[in-house]
C-alpha cells in the first residue's frame, strides 16, 4: 500500500531522497514532464485539455526529525531537532540513523534516579542521547557520523474503525493523495509538485512556485487535530471523521475567499463531508506560493492527524477517501472550464 | 489645499480587513480613476494605478487593509468565536462594537476572567444579539471577518477614529494623485492588500512593477503621551521621515533627498527611528535585485485601537512632502 510505503520511508527535511524516489517511480509513467529542481522539489506536469490558467497541486515530502551533532566518548549520540518537535515526545523512542538506517533508542536518566524537580519538567534535549548499542566513540563512528539524519522508527498500522497509525502522516498523506490523483486523473492539465523542506520554513515551495508560476494552487496537508473530549469547540482545530479540512487562515496565508467558497460548494454538491480548519496557528507552503512573483490564489485542504509531528500520528481512512473524492470533484469542475478570475 | 474631512471619513468607514479588501478597493478606484492612466487589480487584491511620466519609476505604497477579527466557530447559543487578523489587542477589543461586511453588528465580550491581565482572544466572543446558532448562521458564516465599528471624530487640529492605519496613507496617496497634473516621474500608486498580516501585497505588487524607487506612506507611533517609551516623534511636529523600523533601514540617499525636499519647501519634519513594527517598504526593498526605499510616516497615537489619533497639520505636511518629492527630478 502506497501510504504504508511512504510513511515508512525516511525523509527528514533536507534529506527527502528516499521519499522522492518512491514518488518518482510511482508517477513517472503517468506524467508528461518530470523534473527534480536544484533544491530537490519534484515538479511533474500532466498535459490534458488546454486551459488559460496554470493549476498546481502541491504536497511537501519532508517530515520532522533529528540530526546528529556529536558523538561522545562513551559512543552515545547527541542530536538536535529538525522542524517543530515537542521534546516531551522524544524519550524512549526508537529511531533509525543515516542512510543505512542504524537502529537506535533515545535514552535518558531512569525515573528512579531523577530528582523530584527533574521529574516535574520535560527532559531537555541536551540531556537526551541516542544509544545504538555501542560503547566507544570509535565503534559508534563506524556506523554514524555527525550530520546524519535521524528519523523515527515507527511502522504503519491499521487499527480500530478504519484508523491508521504511522509516523510522518504530515505530509505523506498529502503525497499519497497527489500520487493517486496524478495516476488516475486524465485529460486535465495540472502541475503536481512535491516540495522539500517545508517543516523548516517553507523553503522548497518558493523556488518551485517561481518555476511553475501558477494562477491557482491547492496545497495538500496533514494538519493538526485535537478533538479530545472536554474542550470548547472553538479550541478544536479539526475533528477526525468529519471530512477534509479547508483552511480559513494561518500564520502564512489568508486563503482566497472565492476559491475557498468554491471548494465548499463543490463539496456540498457532491455530498462530500467537509470541515473548516479553525485554528489560525501553523503555516504551510501556501505562504510562499501565493506571494511568489506577481502573486496567485491558493487553498489548503488537509487530512486531520492526531498526534501530529510524533512517531504515532493517527488519521482516518474515511477522511482520506473523502479528501480524495473532493480533489477529484474539484479537478472535474476545473476540466469543465468553470474556474474564472472570480473562481 | 484644504483638509478633506469627507474623503477621510469615507475612507475609514469603508470596510476592508486584510484579505477582504474588495469594498475599500472599489471605493478608492472610484476616487482616482479619472486622474490616472492605467488601473489594475492583481490576484492578491492590490489596486495598482499608474500616472505616466518619463522619469524614474516610483512605487508609492499605502496599504488599504485594516486589522479585523475572523469568525472560527459558532456555538449552540449563537455566540461567535474568533481569531485575529493582524495585531489585535484583547484589552482594546473588549466591549467594542464590530461590523461585518454585510452590515451585521456585534459587540465583543469575555468569559468570566479573574485576572484581566490574562485576558486572551480565545476567552472572548462576539455577541450579535441572536437567540441561537441557526439565527446566527443566517447572518454570519465561519470565515467571515468583522472590523471595529468606525466612529469618525475630529476637531480643529486632530482626527480620532479607528482605521487611520492606514487609511490616512490612502488619503494622502489619493490627494497626491489628484494634485499632480503632469508627472515628471513614472508613478505607480499601489493601494496594497494584506499589509497587516505581513506586507504580502507589497511583495507581489513590487515584483510586478519592478520600481526604481519606493516610498511607503503609513502611520507610525508617537512618544509624546504620559510616560510613553522614549521615541522622538510626536503629533503636530511635522511629517516623519523614517530612518528605520524592524523591516527596513531606509536608503540613506533617498532619505537625504526627502530631507532636502522638506527643507527646501519649508515642510516641518521629524526623523523616525522606530524600534518595532514594519511597513510595505520592508517587503519592497528586497524585491528582485533590490529597490531603494523610504517611508513617509504620519505620527499616530493609539495605533490599532478604535481611537487612533493624528494631527491634521502632520497629514497635510506629509501630503506636501509626497507631492514635492514626486515632482522632484530624483537623481540616483
Amino acid at each position: 500500500m502506497l501510504l504504508k510505503k511512504l510513511t515508512e520511508a525516511s525523509g527528514v527535511s533536507g534529506n527527502e531522497k528516499e521519499v522522492r524516489d518512491i514518488i518518482i517511480s510511482e508517477i513517472k509513467d503517468y506524467v508528461d514532464d518530470l523534473k527534480v529542481d536544484k533544491l530537490g522539489n519534484v515538479i511533474a506536469y500532466k498535459n490534458g485539455k488546454s486551459s488559460s490558467k496554470i493549476f498546481m497541486i502541491t504536497a511537501h515530502m519532508d517530515e520532522v526529525g533529528l540530526i546528529v551533532t556529536d558523538i561522545d566518548d562513551k559512543g552515545l549520540i547527541k542530536f538536535t531537532t529538525v522542524g517543530g518537535i515537542d521534546k516531551r515526545i522524544l524519550v524512549s523512542k526508537p529511531v533509525l540513523i543515516g542512510d543505512s538506517k542504524i537502529p537506535g533508542v533515545i535514552g535518558s536518566k531512569p525515573i528512579h534516579l531523577q530528582k523530584k524537580s527533574e521529574r516535574e519538567k520535560a527532559i531537555d534535549i541536551d540531556s537526551l542521547y541516542i544509544d545504538i548499542g555501542t560503547d566507544t566513540k570509535d565503534e559508534t563512528s563506524k556506523y554514524v557520523k555527525i550530520g546524519d539524519y535521524v528519523a523515527f522508527d515507527s511502522i504503519y498500522v491499521e487499527f480500530g474503525d478504519n484508523m491508521i497509525k504511522a509516523k510522518a502522516l504530515d505530509n505523506r498523506v498529502g503525497c499519497s493523495l497527489l500520487v493517486e490523483l496524478i495516476k488516475e486523473v486524465k485529460d486535465i492539465s495540472f502541475y503536481g509538485v512535491f516540495t522539500v523542506m517545508e517543516e523548516i520554513g517553507l523553503r522548497g515551495a518558493g523556488p518551485a512556485a517561481y518555476y511553475v508560476d501558477p494562477d491557482i494552487s491547492i496545497v495538500l496537508e496533514g494538519t493538526l487535530c485535537f478533538d479530545v473530549p472536554k474542550i470548547d469547540s472553538h479550541l478544536i482545530p479539526t475533528y477526525i471523521n468529519k471530512g477534509p479540512a479547508i483552511s480559513l487562515m494561518d500564520r502564512t496565508t489568508i486563503f482566497n475567499k472565492a476559491l475557498r467558497e468554491r471548494i465548499v460548494d463543490i463539496a456540498i454538491k457532491n455530498n462530500i463531508p467537509y470541515q473548516y480548519r479553525k485554528s489560525s496557528m501553523g503555516g504551510n507552503d501556501s505562504g510562499r506560493i501565493h506571494t511568489t512573483k506577481e502573486g496567485s490564489v491558493t487553498a489548503t485542504i488537509s487530512v486531520p492527524c492526531r498526534n501530529i509531528h510524533s512517531p504515532t500520528s493517527v488519521m482516518s481512512k474515511k477522511d482520506y477517501e473523502n479528501t480524495y473524492k473532493l480533489l477529484k470533484a474539484i479537478l472535474k469542475e476545473y476540466e469543465k472550464g468553470e474556474f474564472t478570475d472570480g473562481i | 489645499m484644504e483638509f478633506n474631512s469627507k474623503l477621510l471619513e469615507e475612507l475609514v468607514k469603508t470596510y476592508g480587513p486584510s484579505g477582504n479588501e474588495t469594498r475599500i478597493c472599489n471605493y478608492i478606484k472610484g476616487q482616482i480613476e479619472n486622474y490616472v492612466d492605467e488601473i489594475i487589480i492583481d490576484s492578491l487584491g492590490n489596486l495598482i494605478a499608474r500616472k505616466k511620466g518619463n522619469g524614474k519609476k516610483i512605487m508609492i505604497a499605502a496599504h488599504m487593509d485594516q486589522i479585523g477579527l475572523m469568525v472560527t466557530d459558532i456555538d449552540d447559543n449563537g455566540f461567535l468565536r474568533f481569531t485575529n487578523i493582524g495585531g489585535v489587542s484583547p484589552l482594546v477589543s473588549l466591549h467594542q462594537h464590530v461590523i461585518f461586511e454585510n452590515g451585521v453588528l456585534g459587540i465583543i465580550a469575555k468569559e468570566p476572567v479573574e485576572d484581566i491581565s490574562k485576558l486572551r482572544l480565545s476567552n472572548m466572543y462576539i455577541d450579535i444579539g441572536v437567540k441561537d446558532k441557526k439565527e446566527a448562521e443566517s447572518l454570519v458564516n465561519i470565515g467571515d471577518v468583522c472590523v471595529y465599528l468606525p466612529h469618525y471624530c475630529e476637531n480643529e487640529n486632530t482626527v480620532f477614529t479607528s482605521a487611520l492605519d492606514d487609511r490616512i496613507g490612502c488619503y494622502i496617496a489619493i490627494e497626491a494623485i489628484k494634485a499632480i497634473e503632469n508627472p515628471i516621474n513614472d508613478l505607480y500608486f499601489v493601494f496594497t492588500a494584506q499589509e497587516e498580516v505581513g506586507t504580502r501585497g507589497a511583495k507581489t505588487s513590487a515584483y510586478r512593477i519592478d520600481p526604481d524607487i519606493c516610498i511607503s506612506i503609513d502611520v507610525t507611533g508617537s512618544g509624546d503621551t504620559p510616560k510613553a517609551k522614549t521615541f522622538a516623534v510626536g503629533l503636530g511636529k511635522g511629517t516623519a521621515i523614517k530612518v528605520k523600523d524592524q523591516s527596513i533601514l531606509t536608503h540613506p540617499k533617498l532619505r537625504n533627498i526627502m530631507i532636502e525636499v522638506a527643507k527646501n519647501n519649508n515642510i516641518p519634519y521629524q526623523l523616525e527611528v522606530l524600534e518595532y513594527g514594519g511597513t510595505d517598504s520592508g517587503a519592497v526593498h528586497l524585491t528582485k535585485e533590490g529597490v531603494p526605499s523610504g517611508v513617509i510616516s504620519i505620527p499616530t497615537r493609539y495605533v490599532h485601537s478604535t481611537t487612533e489619533m493624528v494631527s491634521k497639520n502632520d497629514v497635510m505636511n506629509s501630503l506636501k512632502l509626497l507631492i514635492k518629492l514626486l515632482e522632484h527630478n530624483i537623481e540616483f
